[in-house]
């Protein structure tokens, strides 16, 4: 009975597309918008997760997330070195600038500093130049997508001066970073650099990044940070989720998100559960003329199970293949880098798409199994 | 019990509107016998459809008995009355009830599908009783592609592929010129001569009564007159 469950599907052409067009929708929707979020939840925390060498972050005790800066002071660098367990210690430097290029265009720009003999905290892979040139007089470190931002359609060229808040600077390296949450240029400088670039008083430290000794916990040493200095100590990945709760609590982030995602499941349900309403119903005589032929209530079930798997797995794919090529295409884009489709998405989605069908046929089939064979006698 | 078929004893039905209670059916008794073409007439309201719903095991009678080749088919469960309906009847509608996207060999093999035979075996017996009806040039055909009296062979053939020894036909010839409808009713007079098998029709197309072994004539939801005849045709 299968075949003849897939030609009645297949030949009432105008509501099998509907079908698949709504969920397709649906999925195209859900997977694509659910992927961005995610994408935008992750760089969040790019600067942490780019930090790899660390695994313990060291901040004021009122610091909330990773962009909320509260400036510590020197003594609390060696306040941490102190501390039983910790391998190492140094300071890394995160605030904001304005470049002023060449030809006049001005940009603001994120600026970290990173430790001047180590130069831990630099960036995680370099496409121009070499990170030992950071310790270069004047040196800076910038992303790619922020030069291409700043000189669009020009190839990045080593030894360009820049201007940063008013002070000469020089593009030794180009790297590749993480994007971070504010699509700004990203630049990479000294530590010792950065009190001149961007002055701030006597507290100009943003974070001490700190090793546990092998053997050792990060998290029991964060424990001991936090007894000893009464500075907040987190792990690497306490970190990263620390700052993604805190925009996924504090912002309209998951609102807006959340509203096209439920807008998507609502909209594709209700095509899918509308369409394949009526198909059903349409057919109700003909399942009636069945049921009084001889085909059992079990095998018309699995013949709207076979409608319901092929219209779920044709309009899903389609939906996902959709998505993949949206990410796919856009790929190239500074907009969207680092977005594309999680496997964790795609499935998912995949059990969305399942219950929306799994609605659709359940509001349908019982008409069908309710249905008086008798019925087919009367005209 | 030598020839006969199918035995009603003492059926009545009774229909509900809130508290009212409509007696529709009143102790009807009737033989049908194998190789014989029944033929249930009266007017709109007398009974007739609840009378086949019941025989075939679709409805349940307020009071009585149908006996089906010795078994009485109320005490069998919903599950075996449909498959008592798969193996044993074969159905004529009067709207055809055929899937529209389905072609005339598909239709045809939907009780073969429904009895598990697999498909290609199906069609091949669907075809096969397709030639017999005469429409070996329509077997691909889409009920939409043929005519009224074409879309009512199929129908037939599809009540004949598994061989039943039950026809029932729910007014066949309602929506058939008179020449078509004589077609079709010399169809059922031949199969219902098979010797194992019996075709019932319900109608009140007075054309067709001389095909008739038996004419049963119900009013009211009584049976008045249960005559027996020598068919003329």
């Amino acid at each position: 009975m299968h075949i003849i469950a897939l030609k009645m599907l297949l030949g009432d052409r105008a509501k099998y597309l509907g079908l698949i067009f709504g969920i397709m929708f649906a999925t195209l929707l859900m997977s694509q918008q659910i992927s961005i979020f995610l994408g935008v939840l992750t760089r969040t925390a790019s600067q942490i997760v780019d930090i790899s060498e660390a695994n313990i972050w060291v901040m004021s005790p009122e610091m909330k997330y990773v962009d909320e800066v509260k400036p510590l002071s020197n003594f609390d660098l060696y306040k941490v070195k102190g501390v039983e367990g910790v391998k190492w210690a140094v300071p890394l430097f995160k605030g904001m600038g304005v470049i002023k290029t060449h030809d006049g265009n001005m940009q603001q720009i994120i600026v970290l500093g990173v430790d001047d003999h180590s130069l831990i905290g630099r960036p995680p892979k370099m496409l121009m130049g070499n990170w030992h040139d950071l310790k270069q007089p004047d040196a800076l470190i910038m992303d790619k997508a922020g030069w291409d931002y700043i000189w669009p359609e020009t190839s990045p060229k080593l030894g360009t001066v820049v201007e940063l808040n008013e002070r000469r600077a020089k593009i030794v390296g180009i790297c590749e970073a993480t994007p971070p949450f504010m699509t700004f240029p990203l630049v990479f400088t000294k530590f010792s650099n950065t009190a001149k670039y961007i002055p701030q008083g006597r507290k100009h430290m943003s974070f001490v990044l700190a090793k546990s000794e092998a053997g050792l916990s990060p998290t029991q040493v964060t424990q001991n940070i936090t007894k000893k200095t009464r500075l907040q100590a987190l792990t690497t990945d306490e970190f990263r989720w620390r700052s993604i709760h805190h925009y996924l609590t504090k912002t309209g982030l998951p609102i807006n998100f959340g509203i096209t995602v439920t807008l998507g499941f609502i909209v594709g349900a209700t095509i899918a559960a509308q369409t394949f309403y009526i198909f059903i119903v349409e057919n109700l005589k003909q399942f009636g003329a069945l049921k009084a032929i001889g085909v059992t209530n079990k095998q018309i079930l699995m013949m709207v199970a076979m409608q319901t798997i092929v219209v779920a797995a044709i309009g899903f794919s389609i939906g996902i293949g959709l998505a993949a090529l949206f990410f796919e295409s856009t790929s190239n884009l500074n907009a969207m880098r680092g977005f594309f489709l999680h496997w964790e998405v795609v499935v998912g989605t995949a059990i969305t798409v399942l219950i929306i069908m799994l609605f659709a046929s359940y509001i349908s089939i019982r008409k069908v199994l309710l249905i008086d064979p008798a019925t087919v006698f009367r005209g | 019990m030598g020839n006969e078929l199918l035995v009603t004893k003492d059926i009545s039905m009774d229909f509900y509107s809130g508290n009212t209670k409509t007696r529709v059916l009143h102790g009807i008794n009737l033989n049908i016998k194998k190789g014989k073409l029944t033929m249930v007439v009266g007017p709109s309201g007398s009974g007739k459809t609840t009378l086949v719903s019941i025989i075939t095991a679709m409805l349940t009678p307020a009071t009585g008995t149908v006996l089906f080749n010795n078994i009485d088919i109320f005490t069998l469960s919903n599950l075996e009355k449909t498959l008592l309906r798969q193996k044993n009847i074969g159905f004529v509608f009067q709207q055809y009830n055929l899937l529209n996207t389905l072609s005339a060999t598909e239709n045809a093999s939907i009780p073969l599908l429904a009895a598990k035979v697999p498909f290609k075996e199906a069609q091949r017996k669907a075809v096969r009783v397709l030639q017999t009806l005469g429409l070996e040039d329509h077997i691909n055909k889409l009920p939409s592609q043929l005519s009224g009296g074409e879309q009512q062979r199929v129908a037939i053939a599809r009540a004949l592929v598994h061989d039943p020894q039950f026809i029932v036909c729910d007014e066949p010839t309602a929506s058939l010129d008179e020449k078509n409808g004589q077609k079709i009713l010399k169809i059922l007079k031949k199969i219902s001569q098979k010797s194992n098998r019996s075709v019932l029709i319900v109608t009140h197309d007075n054309r067709i009564f001389d095909y008739a072994d038996l004419i049963i004539y119900m009013n009211d939801g009584k049976l008045i007159e249960n005559n027996s005849r020598v068919t003329k045709k």
